[in-house]
């Protein structure tokens, strides 16, 4: 048994430090950051880690050496079965706790302001996305491009993004592990989550609230492309012969999975806020039948 | 849906409502899965019943077991309770980590429903009818022992509390032969699980299981409390209590202030299902994020109430087999205090990601990481008791050392967590669920399993076999650190929790190796349960009557094993911490007493199971509509109270000769048992007598 | 005095009754400490009654829903049994009169069945309204704490009916004389969650 404990250890440190990097080098992982949000919070990862190790280090360096010494086969050990009490060792057990969450503590108050996903991001011409959770899908609307997307986000490179959430029907949640995330989406409530991305490329989002039996085939694609690209793709999209009236909407907020993204080329103004607020009062009365009817009044 | 004469009798059950139904017309591989499953409950209930009519041994079980008040045989049938509940879970475990490895690009072995079906039943088992059961049925049997009571304060209200946890555990089982359960996980967060989303049996069954073992538990916290401030031996000062009592006082604290806060959930919840209330529901006013707060404040200090425990075990195991005194007495009793109270300032970090301002989110995550420090602490003292110690590396022991290594990797992971910008990308991934087992299954399991081994003696009057032991022990551990640190990695890779099935291939090695790591969990359940058997059937070679197998340091070590129902013939007085230890020294630990007095003992009770029969009936017609069961049901439960509120003639007197009689038989094998040195402890010689005690 | 001696706070039979006074330590206790589990079930009740005042949908706000008057009366009814309770709790303490504590607990339970009756038409004149659980969030959480409340009181009726028949089968020996006691902590608890409720819920509603 003595012997298992170190074993124990280096596959661990194995374990915990080479197969998981590969791993999530080929992953969309918060490790491959592509955007200044998940870039801070993987620095953030290796800090923590590291003043952790303060703590944990002792442990794992102490627990088998006392083991070892120890033990009852070892007759040379000094035994003190009375001796159970030493104010030095008492300092040092609550003060190195207490200074590690100390240090921490500071590191945590400042990161979570700075990192609060409400604050916006610096950068000029920022763009907005309005996001509705469905099941099981994302409606992306763009409401200065007056289109909308489903489960295909586009997002220039290099501009701040603002994205406001809201769901019409369970609760959900977006994350973009490559950009940062994540924040729920609530019917009647409206989130906000402040991303960018440094570089182009084709990001993986998904919804990490469970929410029935579509929920693991509810993934998007983000897609960064450079300004000028998505000014282009915006135009292109908006003339297109696909608006989202209505009956579309009512189609797409039923329970279904989406096997290919779509693209609408208008969407009426002001059709998050009346999603959002069709289940909040007193600006509107009673909804009565499915969910989504009076979104397109 | 059902309607006229068949409605009123039978609510909306229907012939769809059956598994085996299902499966018979339409025999695919997930509902055939289902079947099964609903076949073992149905054929496990009919062998039980056949075996226990074959041997006879149904008025032996129903005057010995099922009505008695003694706390050691409830506590015992608390056990027993979540040896079962565990089994089921973990297969649901191995289930999921079977179906996530083989539903890569695929559709899998079940469907999505299924899966749904399966984290909901294996978490909300594992908390609420393994993890309470297991701490609560321990607790009842050792703590009493510990500060000398003859029982609990309410002995009657602890087999009630026994009952209802068994009607809400029947109820679980019977979702897998009728209907279907919940899919909205242990948490059961709605909107999801409004009638506007599922309209099913499902949630209901979720709810109903749930408040039943809540106001068991909420029973239960009421009891140990009056119990320890109210039964303690003479001299048994607080500060005199061994630390599993300290952590017992704290945990049923816990339990008195935090269940109510999940009964308001579950039946607030209940109210918008079935009274078309609007507390979560998406219109009408309703909010969720209530739910989020309410459930919360109960599920922080929830986590605290499964891990304190175990604590209490661990400083008992540790500094028994260190054959030291427990460094740090009073520093890990503040510790676990400190750990008490802060559980209530921190459930807000369960939803980061709800949207609150920066300033929120901070507070609550410095006041996670707060609760670090007690933690670090107890840890350093655990390993400050071996130090100087001789430590024997028993399987009690064995437990406890790969408790303190992997639950700091799992707090470690914790205070990740704690920090919000951390918390918002793997939240909701699978590295929030390797966090959280990577706390119960050291911090809960293991301990409950080294208290399991450590006092199985105590309760049997036979040690448990070593080798098997030691087998559970490896394939335990292996099989944690193969399940649970891929799932690390995996969240960290930015997969969520509760997937069906996965489209990203690079997924595929880490879930296949977590998915050996769930069988050889599996592994070591079996080897527990051959350990048990093994050791059953050599019980003569291992037997220790005396009943202090581990030369150990606390109050119920010094009397027999198994003990009597009046646990101690003459209750001591107690000058000193680990009092037993002490009266070894000075050689008096087996003196007899000067005289023996009338013992006054409760008589057995049919009102416990009677009352969880009841309540489970009541929620069983709760769930399926069926009106005039629910509500005769509900009739019966205030009957049977009132009925033995009239009840005078509730106490047994046991002679003073008979417990003479018993006592100084006892006596007799002491003196005839030889002590031995301790590192014979785990062969036959060991007869539950420790070298130089009887002096 | 010693710390010993002081067994509970609270209603007391202290000199008047040590055997029972004795006796009467866990499970006093054991009720307080239920109370006090009680009591946060009420404290949640209430949160989420301020959680969800502004969900009204549209629907009744409190000011045109509550009745104050009649809630002033149901205070006055729940007040004044508080009184014939604490009476009772004097009668069994010094008098040792069974006929008196019966009648006393009797007037109780009448004041607690008028204050059911009150309360019930109260609902049953918001229900005429429109005002029902399941127009708003508002008035779900309305409901849901002042019929936790009611339903307490309608248990703490049946109590006293239990207790008054067990007063006539047993008299006073220790049980029961112990049993009145917990009663008169669940009664005078429920009133100090009514004066809350008429607090927080009616006055508050005013404004």
């Amino acid at each position: 048994m003595r012997a298992g404990l170190p074993a124990g250890c280096r596959s661990l440190l194995l374990l915990l430090l080479a197969a998981p990097l590969s791993a999530c080098a080929h992953s969309p992982s918060f490790f491959q950051a592509a955007g200044p949000v998940a870039a801070e919070q993987r620095d953030l990862f290796w800090i923590v880690t590291a003043l952790l190790m303060l703590v944990v280090l002792p442990v794992f360096i102490g627990l088998p050496y006392v083991l070892w010494r120890f033990r009852q086969g070892n007759r040379q050990s000094d035994y003190r079965p009375t001796w159970d009490f030493s104010w030095k060792l008492e300092w040092l057990v609550w003060g190195v706790p207490v200074v590690v969450v100390a240090i921490l503590g500071v590191v945590l108050w400042t990161t979570t302001h700075r990192l609060d996903p409400y604050k916006r991001l610096p950068g000029k011409s920022e763009v907005r996305v309005q996001a509705v959770a469905l099941d099981w899908k994302w409606l992306f609307i763009y409401p200065d491009q007056h289109i909308a997307t489903v489960n295909r986000l586009v997002i220039p490179v290099g501009r701040p993004v603002h994205i406001d959430l809201t769901s019409d029907t369970v609760m959900q949640s977006l994350m973009i592990p490559q950009l940062g995330g994540q924040i729920y989406a609530m019917a009647g409530m409206r989130t906000q989550l402040n991303l960018k991305a440094d570089r182009p490329g084709s990001y993986f989002g998904e919804n990490t609230q469970y929410n029935g039996k579509g929920f693991h085939k509810q993934n998007f694609e983000t897609l960064a492309v450079p300004s000028a690209a998505f000014d282009a793709w915006a135009a292109q999209t908006a003339q297109g012969d696909r608006p989202l009236d209505r009956a579309t909407y009512a189609r797409l907020s039923q329970e279904s999975v989406i096997a290919r993204p779509i693209s609408f080329s208008a969407v009426p103004a002001g059709m998050f806020d009346r999603i959002m607020r069709k289940y909040m009062y007193p600006e509107h009365k009673p909804v009565s039948g499915p969910a989504g009817d009076e979104a397109m009044q | 849906m059902v309607h006229g004469a068949w409605f009123w009798l039978l609510g909306r059950i229907d012939l769809d409502s059956f598994a085996f139904v299902r499966a018979w017309r339409e025999p695919s591989l997930d509902r055939l899965i289902a079947a099964g499953a609903a076949a073992m409950v149905v054929l496990g209930a009919i062998a039980a019943f056949a075996i226990i009519t074959r041997m006879r041994k149904w008025r032996y079980l129903w005057e010995n077991w099922f009505t008695s008040l003694d706390h050691k045989k409830i506590g015992i049938l608390y056990i027993a309770l979540s040896g079962v509940m565990l089994t089921r879970a973990v297969i649901e475990a191995v289930l999921m980590r079977m179906q996530q490895a083989v539903a890569v690009n695929q559709p899998g072995i079940v469907k999505p429903e299924h899966f749904g079906e399966l984290f909901s039943t294996h978490g909300s088992i594992m908390i609420f009818f393994m993890a309470m059961p297991f701490l609560i049925g321990l607790i009842n049997y050792v703590m009493p022992l510990q500060i000398g009571a003859r029982d609990v304060a309410f002995p009657l209200l602890n087999s009630v509390s026994l009952w209802m946890t068994v009607g809400g555990a029947v109820l679980m089982m019977a979702s897998l032969v009728i209907g279907k359960f919940s899919t909205g996980g242990w948490s059961g967060y709605p909107p999801y699980t409004e009638m506007a989303f599922n309209s099913g049996v499902g949630p209901d069954y979720w709810i109903w299981a749930v408040t039943l073992s809540s106001l068991g538990t909420m029973m239960t916290g009421i009891n140990f409390a009056v119990t320890i401030y109210k039964s303690r031996a003479p001299g048994m000062h607080l500060f005199r209590m061994p630390l599993f009592c300290w952590t017992s006082l704290c945990v049923s604290i816990l339990m008195i202030f935090a269940m109510p806060p999940l009964t308001v959930a579950t039946a607030l919840l209940a109210l918008d299902r079935y009274l078309d209330f609007h507390f979560f529901t998406n219109d009408l006013g309703g909010n969720m994020m209530n739910y989020a707060n309410l459930f919360w404040l109960f599920g922080h200090p929830e986590v605290y109430i499964l891990i304190l425990p175990a604590f209490g075990v661990y400083s008992e195991v540790i500094s028994t087999f260190s054959s030291k005194r427990l460094y740090g007495y009073r520093s890990l009793v503040y510790a676990t205090m400190a750990i008490a109270v802060l559980s209530f300032t921190v459930w807000l970090h369960h939803f980061f990601t709800m949207g609150q301002n920066a300033d929120i989110n901070a507070f609550f995550g410095v006041a996670t990481m707060t609760i670090g420090i007690p933690t670090g602490v107890k840890v350093y003292d655990w390993i400050l008791t071996m130090y100087r110690g001789r430590v024997r590396f028993t399987v009690p022991m064995l437990f406890s050392i790969a408790f303190i290594v992997t639950f700091v990797i799992g707090g470690m992971s914790g205070i990740m967590l704690a920090v919000p910008p951390l918390d918002y990308v793997v939240h909701n991934t699978l590295f929030l669920v390797a966090h959280f087992h990577n706390m119960l299954i050291p911090g809960l399991l293991y301990g409950m399993i080294a208290g399991y081994q450590f006092w199985f003696p105590k309760a049997f009057g036979f040690r448990l076999d070593e080798r098997w032991g030691r087998i559970a022990f490896g394939c335990w551990v292996s099989g944690f650190y193969l399940a649970f640190m891929p799932l690390y990695v995996l969240g960290a890779m930015g997969m969520p929790r509760r997937m069906a099935g996965v489209f990203q291939s690079e997924y595929l090695p880490w879930l296949l190796v977590a998915a050996v790591g769930g069988f050889l969990v599996l592994a070591g359940l079996v080897a527990l349960f051959v350990q048990l058997w093994v050791s059953i059937r050599r019980r003569e070679e291992a037997s220790v009557p005396v009943g202090d197998p581990w030369d150990a340091r606390s109050l119920e070590w010094g009397i027999a094993a198994p003990p009597p129902e009046y646990n101690f013939a003459h209750i001591p007085d107690i000058e000193t911490r680990d009092p037993f230890y002490a009266a070894k020294e000075h050689g008096t630990a087996y003196d007899p007493p000067r005289h023996y007095d009338d013992i006054e003992m409760p008589k057995n009770s049919k009102v416990g199971p009677l009352l969880g029969i009841a309540g489970a009936a009541c929620a069983f017609g709760l769930v399926w509509y069926i009106w005039w069961l629910a509500a005769a049901a509900f009739v019966a439960i205030w009957g049977v109270v009132i009925a033995r509120s009239f009840v005078r003639d509730i106490y047994k007197t046991i002679p003073a000769a008979e417990v003479a009689r018993e006592h100084q038989r006892w006596l007799s094998q002491v003196a005839a048992a030889r002590g031995i040195p301790r590192e014979l402890e785990t062969t036959p010689a060991n007869q539950g007598l420790a070298e130089g005690a009887a002096a | 005095m010693s710390a010993d001696e002081i067994k509970h706070a609270g209603l007391n039979l202290q000199h008047a009754d040590p055997m029972t006074h004795e006796k009467a330590g866990a499970g006093i206790f054991g009720f307080w400490v239920f109370l006090m589990s009680d009591a946060v079930l009420f404290a949640l009740l209430f949160a989420t009654y301020g959680v969800m005042l502004r969900g009204t949908a549209g629907g009744p706000v409190p000011h045109e829903v509550y009745e104050m008057k009649s809630a002033f009366i149901e205070t006055l009814i729940l007040l004044a049994s508080s009184f014939t309770f604490g009476l009772a709790s004097l009668a069994m303490k010094y008098e040792h009169k069974q006929h008196q504590l019966q009648a006393w607990l009797g007037v109780t339970l009448l004041l607690g069945l008028l204050f059911i009756g009150w309360e019930f038409h109260d609902f049953a004149s918001m229900a005429a309204k429109g005002e029902v659980p399941s127009r708003s969030g508002y008035l779900s959480a309305f409901f849901a704490l002042v019929s936790t409340h009611l339903l307490h009181v309608t248990a703490g009726c049946i109590w006293a009916v239990v207790m008054i028949a067990k007063i006539r089968t047993f008299g006073l020996d220790a049980r029961v004389k112990i049993n009145v006691l917990r009663l008169g902590l669940f009664w005078h608890f429920l009133d100090i969650i009514w004066v809350g409720i008429f607090s927080v819920v009616y006055l508050q509603g005013l404004a």
